[in-house]
């Protein structure tokens, strides 16, 4: 089963913690966007091993926007 | 800052980001420049395409606003250097100002008390021996730092040993400068702000005292002026140290003091904001100086032509920022498009707003949205005023933080003016109703 972890808020990603491949348990940061001057981290839902990173650094990202996904 | 200009006959000339070109204040200008891509790093920070803008405008003098480049020593002098004016301080007084440890010591010398503290520590061993003389709580503080980032409370040695590598981290990557030093933390105290003006003569006065105690992550939220149950002699002492500092670093143009106000009537010197601040409406209401104008006016080399006895505080203002975010989300930012949008208006209330109906609010910078400024000659009458405006206010399209706003306005402990930099939180532990 794999789960998408999803964008919370509009902005861009400023920094990505984790890579593809990594386990992962369930509240680690994976990356943090950056919204109105704020820094959002965006924290595994559960965990799992990092299938896939989806965005890279400074992409802009919609809310809802598939981040990663972890199996 | 548009209007400012026009009542001393100046043309205003506005520089935009592409996320910016249909704001309000692009057409309100003479003139407009855009300046490049949305992320302030390409546009609004960018000191060649900002320059380029300010050239080939033909623009005299540059005023930096209150965010951005506005406290960014290296920008005036560019500013200079290329034959115009800047309108704010010389740079060597925003410089003396940005390192936050060496204003400590500067003020120190000058005999402005500063909160006890330690200097630039180099390592978390040193900063638990340093702790351990001062006496905990401490707050780690990032020397170049701003806006409360960088800043973590530490109650016991295992808190400062824990937070310090980061707080390191989250500093060098923010202002590219990683030192950290530690003040003493002092509990239920208030933040109060003096404003000053100083200009190229020798002459420095204050304009009263602004009570920014009301914040959320460091950033202001309410501000008022008077401050509520202060006494006068505490006030005066105040105002008496704000002017020494500026005089200390050879202050010119309009500055602000922080001060903590510990429960004892001890005041400590904070920081020092070389430029104006958002909550400067309020102080124009209590005393019927524009800052604006008055900023133009000394960056021209006049004299203050006031004298401290001139300078009267009337009435009662208070000013509430409207920010885009969700306070039950513990303020996550909500940017999006603003799909109704009706201003309250009519007397004794300004409404200053960077946004209108239909305006897209982008998440590229700050989520301010609009201040609320209103006034009465009495404390009571001018927050009634201003909860009769948020209660007209209706906006549409993006979370915003208007029912906390007026949670606070109706707070008993807020109306009696009992006020801590803890007290939103406070707020927010109980339960709404």
């Amino acid at each position: 089963m794999a789960t998408n972890v999803e964008a919370q808020i509009t902005g861009s990603v400023w920094k990505i913690e984790k890579a593809a491949g990594e386990a992962i348990s369930e509240g680690d940061v994976i990356m943090i966007l950056e919204s109105m001057k704020m820094e959002i981290p965006v924290e595994a839902p559960l965990g799992g091993r990092l299938a896939e990173i989806c965005v890279s650094e400074g992409q802009s990202v919609d809310e809802g926007a598939v981040l990663a996904v972890i199996e | 800052m548009i209007r400012a200009c026009r009542a001393l006959g100046i043309e205003a000339v506005a520089v935009y980001s592409e996320a910016d070109a249909t704001a309000p204040h692009v057409r309100e200008a003479d003139a407009a420049f855009g300046i490049g891509p949305p992320p302030a790093r390409d546009s609004y920070l960018n000191v060649a395409v900002l320059l380029r803008a300010m050239k080939e405008s033909g623009a005299d003098a540059v005023h930096p606003g209150y965010g951005f480049l506005s406290e960014n020593a290296a920008f005036a002098e560019a500013v200079c250097d290329a034959g115009a004016v800047f309108v704010g301080p010389p740079p060597p007084a925003i410089r003396a100002m940005g390192d936050k440890a060496a204003a400590r010591r500067r003020m120190l010398e000058a005999g402005v008390p500063v909160t006890p503290g330690t200097g630039l520590l180099g390592d978390v061993e040193e900063a638990v021996v340093a702790a351990g003389a001062l006496g905990y709580p401490v707050m780690i503080k990032a020397s170049a730092g701003g806006g409360g980032i960088g800043m973590l409370p530490c109650e016991d040695e295992a808190q400062l040993r824990r937070g310090f590598a980061s707080a390191a981290s989250r500093a060098r990557s923010s202002f590219g400068d990683g030192s950290l030093y530690l003040e003493r933390l002092v509990h239920g105290a208030r933040h109060i702000e003096i404003q000053i003006a100083a200009d190229a003569h020798g002459g420095v006065i204050h304009l009263f005292e602004r009570e920014c105690s009301i914040q959320r992550r460091h950033q202001k939220v309410l501000e008022e002026a008077p401050a509520p149950n202060l006494r006068l002699e505490v006030r005066d002492a105040m105002g008496e140290a704000a002017v020494r500092a500026a005089r200390a670093i050879h202050y010119q143009n309009v500055g602000t003091l922080e001060f903590l106000l510990a429960p004892s009537g001890e005041f400590y010197f904070m920081e020092m904001n070389t430029r104006l601040q958002v909550e400067h409406p309020v102080t124009e209401w209590t005393t019927g100086i524009d800052l604006v104008q008055l900023q133009l006016r000394l960056a021209a080399g006049e004299p203050l032509g006031l004298a401290q006895a001139d300078v009267k505080q009337r009435g009662h203002a208070v000013e509430l920022r409207l920010y885009a975010e969700d306070p039950a989300k513990n303020f996550l930012p909500s940017p999006g498009e603003i799909t109704r949008l009706v201003w309250p208006s009519g007397p004794d209330l300004r409404v200053d707003a960077g946004v209108e109906n239909g305006s897209k609010v982008p998440p590229f910078y700050d989520p301010l949205l609009a201040k609320l400024i209103a006034r009465g000659d009495t404390r009571e009458a001018a927050i009634a005023r201003a909860r009769e405006a948020l209660g007209a206010l209706v906006i549409e399209g993006v979370k915003t933080n208007a029912a906390l706003l007026a949670r606070v306005l109706d707070d008993p402990a807020f109306r009696r003016g009992e006020l801590s930099t803890s007290y939103l939180s406070r707020l927010l532990q109980r339960k709404p109703g």
